[in-house]
């Protein structure tokens, strides 16, 4: 909980990782060059003080964690999204096994979904249903150009992805956590197209599709495709911290998404350890578009808009309980605007 | 013998297809070597992870730019640090193509299709860019579904406008409308204010993406990060 002015937020951070890149786990120079590449994007976006040595971000402990996200944090409840990676890393990057302990060690912080990979067809559904039988998670997060063995990614909408879809309709996984990468089949295409998202989500219209770090970098596709789907929601993770570095871009890119699909399907989040919530729910609170032209249409972002991106959207998806207090001091009123509908994509 | 300017010139006229921006302001040009007429050009790229498919577009045509230069017989450009260093360096130079360089990795027609729908983008992008600096001088959106190039008083905006237009093979004579779609459709002028919408959000997309690119690559190469240069 963060509490500004009078104003009390709750704040479900919806994507955090507590990962394990050490030189010991890191199997080869991939895996080397992907903990490389997060450090760059952690120590060009953080602010100084918020700037850990690389020896750290390699593997951070569960006192990092535990003091990073609940004590400074303001974060009521994190989601641990587990990526795999297990091409790149002897034990996986941040597997369920990993991540799913905190869960247990510590009831009411955290929750953790697991993924699954449709390369291992009929193998993966048993899978999933074990997994589910097991960790009981109400999501699954999707890293769509993990790598495995040749094959450098696949597709939301594929014939197998598809069968796991269903399986999770039909197991009660309403969440879906989908993260675009740079590398996927077929490579001379658009690795972070999200048209694979917009088939799929129309197919599935009772499951709900987070797609992560808003499309980023391309906005532009996912405000198209949120207009086109109600089911389809943004998570904030890799936009947060424009707000410190980058803080027009940062502005536009929310003033977009408020623009195109609405303050109801937006969701924070820090990409922990990637970025630390503290200072980006401080500075999300105090947040105010810049005084000139480019941002004069943009509606005000209120307390309540805040209260929704913050904790109440991720909430309400999870059915993750909120103290009164917390909830919108407007509520049952419209706050903000009415998602858009575009003319034509580009 | 050819100077290191007009080498340096020729690569100026390579984008970064997604970032819509010169390779040379964007700081991707890390080396220029040139000998009796044969020039060696070093690139480099924010991460490690950056998608094979532009990084491959940037070097074939960094390399195609070099060899246009009167004096420069032979060019051999490589991308350093790059996941898929090996097989880029290897396709261009050694003419394979992307198919080649990445053997049943790819589907279809090359990568003629990717740089189709970024040159849409990056059109889509620029005309947004026209149509701001016109309305903030005090046309109105009424205004602009009526005009026509040749009515567009001249700036630096309309000129990349136009660049990017001749690209995607629409038509930029005098008398050609002036807001059509990428596919060269003049755009109803009861839909052009919403067209201008979301053109908006394609320019802050490319926009913001360059800029963190530029910080990444700062960042990683440990360099001061580069001005963003208004074209």
């Amino acid at each position: 909980m963060y509490e500004k002015d009078g104003e009390k937020y709750f704040v479900v951070d919806e994507h955090i990782h507590f990962w394990d890149a050490s030189p010991e786990n890191t199997t080869n120079k991939y895996g080397e060059g992907f903990i490389k590449c997060f450090y760059d994007y952690h120590a060009n976006l953080s602010p100084d003080e918020y700037t850990w040595s690389f020896e750290k971000y390699r593997k951070y402990s569960e006192e990092d964690i535990m003091h990073d996200l609940f004590e400074v944090g303001h974060v009521d409840v994190g989601i641990l999204q587990s990526t795999y990676l297990t091409d790149f890393y002897d034990n996986g990057f941040n597997t369920i096994e990993r991540n799913h302990p905190l869960v247990e060690k510590y009831p009411g912080k955290f929750l953790s979904n697991f993924g699954f990979d449709p390369r291992n067809e009929e193998k993966g559904l048993e899978m999933l249903e074990r997994d589910f039988e097991k960790y009981g998670s109400k999501g699954v997060k999707l890293y769509t150009a993990e790598w495995k063995g040749e094959s450098h990614g696949w597709k939301l909408d594929d014939p197998w992805s598809l069968k796991h879809l269903e399986k999770c309709e039909e197991l009660g996984i309403k969440n879906i956590h989908v993260h675009k990468g740079p590398t996927i089949w077929p490579l001379n295409k658009d690795a972070f197209d999200v048209a694979d998202v917009d088939r799929t989500a129309t197919l599935f219209p009772d499951l709900n599709f987070i797609v992560e770090h808003v499309g980023l970098p391309r906005l532009e596709d996912f405000c198209w495709i949120g207009t086109q789907e109600p089911n389809v929601y943004g998570g904030l993770a890799v936009a947060m911290p424009f707000i410190h570095a980058k803080p027009r871009y940062f502005a536009q890119i929310i003033g977009e998404l408020l623009y195109w699909i609405g303050e109801d399907r937006i969701l924070f989040a820090s990409d922990y350890a990637l970025w630390q919530p503290g200072w980006l729910v401080e500075k999300f609170v105090d947040f105010q578009y810049p005084e000139d032209a480019e941002f004069s249409d943009y509606a005000e972002i209120t307390p309540d808009i805040k209260r929704k991106i913050l904790g109440l959207n991720a909430a309400a998806l999870y059915d993750i309980e909120v103290p009164e207090e917390m909830q919108l001091a407007t509520a049952g009123s419209a706050t903000g605007q009415i998602a858009a509908e575009p003319a034509s994509p580009a | 013998m050819p100077t290191r300017e007009a080498v340096l010139d020729a690569l100026s006229g390579v984008r970064d297809p997604e970032l819509d921006e010169p390779i040379t302001d964007l700081d991707f040009v890390s080396g220029l070597e040139i000998e009796d007429g044969a020039a060696f050009v070093r690139l480099r790229l924010p991460t490690y992870f950056c998608a094979p498919n532009f990084a491959y577009l940037m070097v074939a045509d960094a390399k195609a730019a070099v060899l246009s230069v009167t004096g420069i017989e032979q060019a051999k450009v490589v991308l350093d640090d790059h996941y898929a260093s090996d097989e880029i360096n290897g396709g261009v130079n050694e003419h394979r193509g992307f198919d080649g360089a990445f053997p049943k990795k790819t589907e279809g027609d090359d990568l003629e299709e990717l740089r189709t729908t970024f040159r849409r983008k990056s059109f889509v992008s620029r005309q947004e860019q026209l149509c701001r600096a016109m309305l903030s001088d005090g046309f109105t959106p009424l205004d602009l579904s009526g005009m026509s190039l040749q009515d567009v008083p001249p700036s630096q905006e309309f000129e990349t406008y136009l660049e990017r237009r001749a690209e995607l093979g629409l038509d930029v004579g005098p008398d050609a409308p002036l807001v059509v779609d990428p596919d060269g459709h003049r755009v109803p002028k009861e839909a052009v204010v919403q067209h201008l919408r979301f053109a908006r959000t394609v320019r802050v997309s490319i926009e913001g993406n360059a800029s963190l690119c530029r910080g990444l690559l700062a960042t990683r190469y440990g360099i001061p990060e580069k001005e963003e240069v208004k074209q």
